[in-house]
């Protein structure tokens, strides 16, 4: 039995009417595990927040009444984050995840003061005792994509609307002409940088100005749709980012990369109940099955279709991860020799071109 | 570069520059008039989501443009309403007016996203746009036919009728105007509602021609250009036309470039360039002490008629 103090009586009557207040609740199922989320745009983006909005009906539906889950929509990054996460904290929130790059200080300064509460930060690097990161590998499913605008392509010359020059914008353009590469060894892939995650009217105009430079597939790495609408007027192809955006371009969306937060969201959620809940980085891709493909667009060929599939097999069983060996980079020199592959270190910071990249 | 490239870069220019231009007429009127609106990205909004939802519904484009005017002149005239006859201060209530208008056309947008309409296309039959050459000209929306139209009545009114030289006196002169009879408040009204309706047409633009589709913040910052654009065109309607093609084709041509494998500049600092022009305009125009080239001498003072 833990000695009583005044404080802590305090601390456990202002969370609910409860008979046992010292004993930890989870282990009784009679309080839920209040989990809170902040998000940072509006859940109907239909993106990146739609995506995380996902999540967590996942894990409500898979613990029931086992949790009580909090969000708070349209959290801008900064200052104003801080305000947000130190609330949930206050209010007794025993998990709480900040879902965007740009809470990252703010969720490392609220966790500092909150020592018992667990906090888990999308995309970020900085971690503590009690401050996880966890992301998902999205360039996966671009080396998938870039196996099918491999075959699919008849210019051999693929668009990449992309936004701007980080690591993880710059590992997906990478893995997609790989992959693409490894299909039709003169592959190309035309870069756009439109500096902006999202611009519809911009990315309509790059997508346009890739098509007239001979790209008849486009890859993109912003938010909107409106590249796909482009390749449908056009009666071209194009991937979806982020969720299915086939009602925008029923015949140019091939396929796009979903992101399925909820398995992540579980495995956390539960770790924290049973008391074993570990820090660190977590990043998921196929195998885990924080990112899947949607349904490939009927008009890809079952053989195409299979070597899509084959692809993704490959990197799930690791037999042939996305970055494998040989390949060169974008001068034509060796970057990675024959039988080897590169580590998530150089991933993290990757600031190359591989071959066959036009930016 | 062949013709199809130049065509398409054409294009895209039209694309670019159109819906700039129509919110800037609108601006330049109301800015004539003696009020700053500050609130035309938030009409844009308005008026793009009013454009999609009636077109989804109605299937009628005509009726989407109309209904988009007529939703972003609602809004501009609770700004008048605001500022004209309650005198509230003209910066902030227009600024109020874009979050306004962010947020109200995300919520009223929210069960139009990730569907999609016919592209608001070309009126004149298909046979004359296939040639490459006659697209040019012929292979546009209605909408850039109207800008053109819109253009050419703007400065014919501001500098042959005499309503606009009431317009004129009243954005130079709102005491003098007032002192021999004339309804300030009342023409202040009159060009605002003329600026939310093209604001209104320049927002739908988006969302039923560049890209047919509704989305939040669909229009990401343009009514700030178009206002940028008002100050580089020095208000003038002829100088407005060019300075939306030149934005327009500032906006775009380096997509092309790049595209085509030439590196110009870097992309952050062309998408600075229109502010960057405007602020090298501003500082002209305060060098160069010629009376044309001035903003309105009563723009953002608010009015009251003593009795």
């Amino acid at each position: 039995m833990t000695k009583l103090t005044r404080r802590k009586i305090l601390q456990t009557s202002a969370g609910a009417a409860a008979t046992l207040p010292l004993i930890g609740a989870p282990a009784f199922g009679a309080d839920p595990l209040k989990v809170g989320f902040v998000y940072l745009g509006p859940i109907g983006d239909h993106g990146w927040t739609y995506a995380h909005e996902q999540g967590r009906q996942d894990a409500i539906k898979h613990f029931g009444d086992k949790i009580a889950t909090t969000i708070v929509e349209n959290v801008a990054e900064g200052p104003d984050s801080e305000r947000v996460i130190r609330n949930l904290a206050q209010d007794g929130h025993d998990l709480i995840f900040t879902t965007s790059f740009g809470y990252m200080q703010p969720t490392l300064k609220v966790a500092k003061r909150y020592k018992k509460i667990k906090f888990e930060h999308a995309t970020g690097y900085k971690r503590s005792k009690n401050v996880a990161t966890y992301n998902a590998r999205f360039y996966e499913g671009r080396a998938v994509c870039g196996t099918i605008a491999g075959h699919m392509s008849k210019s051999g010359v693929a668009g990449y609307i992309a936004s701007f020059p980080i690591p993880e914008v710059v590992m997906g353009i990478n893995a997609f002409t790989l992959a693409a590469r490894k299909v039709n060894p003169k592959f190309e892939t035309k870069v756009l940088w439109v500096s902006s995650w999202y611009d519809p009217a911009k990315e309509a105009d790059a997508a346009k100005a890739l098509i007239d430079q001979g790209a008849d597939v486009i890859a993109q790495h912003t938010d909107s749709p409106a590249a796909l609408q482009a390749c449908e007027q056009r009666g071209l192809m194009a991937f979806g980012q982020a969720w299915d955006m086939s009602s925008f371009a029923p015949k140019a969306h091939l396929t796009a990369i979903a992101n399925k937060w909820g398995v992540h969201y579980i495995k956390s959620i539960q770790g924290v109940m049973d008391g074993n809940w570990k820090g660190g980085d977590t990043w998921w891709g196929f195998k885990e099955g924080v990112i899947e493909m949607t349904p490939y667009n009927e008009r890809i060929p079952a053989d195409v279709q299979a070597a899509a599939n084959a692809t993704r097999d490959g990197i799930i069983d690791g037999s042939a991860p996305a970055f494998a060996g040989p390949f060169n980079d974008q001068s034509g020199k060796e970057r990675v020799a024959a039988g080897a592959a590169l580590n998530d270190g150089d991933l993290h910071k990757m600031d190359w071109y591989v071959e066959g990249v036009q930016s | 570069m062949n013709d199809a490239i130049i065509i398409s870069i054409v294009m895209t220019v039209v694309g670019a520059a159109t819906p700039i231009l129509l919110a800037a007429l609108g601006e330049l009127i109301v800015e004539k008039s003696g009020v700053l609106n500050l609130g035309v990205e938030g009409m844009m909004l308005i008026g793009a989501v009013t454009g999609f939802a009636v077109t989804s519904v109605t299937g009628v484009p005509m009726i989407g443009v109309f209904c988009a005017m007529i939703a972003a002149t609602c809004a501009a005239l609770l700004f008048g309403y605001l500022t004209l006859t309650l005198s509230s201060n003209q910066v902030a209530t227009g600024l109020a007016l874009t979050i306004f208008g962010i947020g109200l056309s995300s919520l009223a947008g929210e069960g139009y996203v990730g569907k999609t309409i016919d592209i608001y296309a070309s009126v004149f039959p298909a046979g004359l746009a296939e040639h490459s050459f006659f697209r040019v000209i012929f292979g546009y929306s209605p909408i850039v036919y109207f800008s053109f139209f819109m253009t050419f009545m703007v400065a014919w009114f501001l500098k042959r009728t005499r309503a606009g030289l009431i317009l004129r006196a009243v954005g130079e002169s709102a005491g003098s105007a007032h002192s021999i009879g004339y309804s300030v408040v009342g023409v202040r009204y009159a060009a605002v509602a003329f600026g939310g309706a093209m604001a209104g047409v320049g927002g739908c633009y988006y969302s039923m021609v560049l890209t047919p589709m509704w989305a939040e913040e669909l229009t990401a910052g343009r009514g700030w250009i178009a206002l940028a654009l008002v100050v580089f065109a020095a208000w003038r309607p002829g100088r407005l036309l060019l300075g939306a093609y030149l934005f327009g084709a500032v906006m775009t041509f380096e997509l092309h470039a790049k595209a085509a494998g030439f590196s110009l500049v870097a992309p952050e600092f062309l998408a600075a360039m229109p502010y960057i022009a405007t602020i090298v305009v501003l500082a002209l125009i305060s060098l160069r002490k010629s009376a044309g080239a001035k903003a309105p001498a009563c723009l953002a003072q608010p009015f009251k008629a003593s009795t």
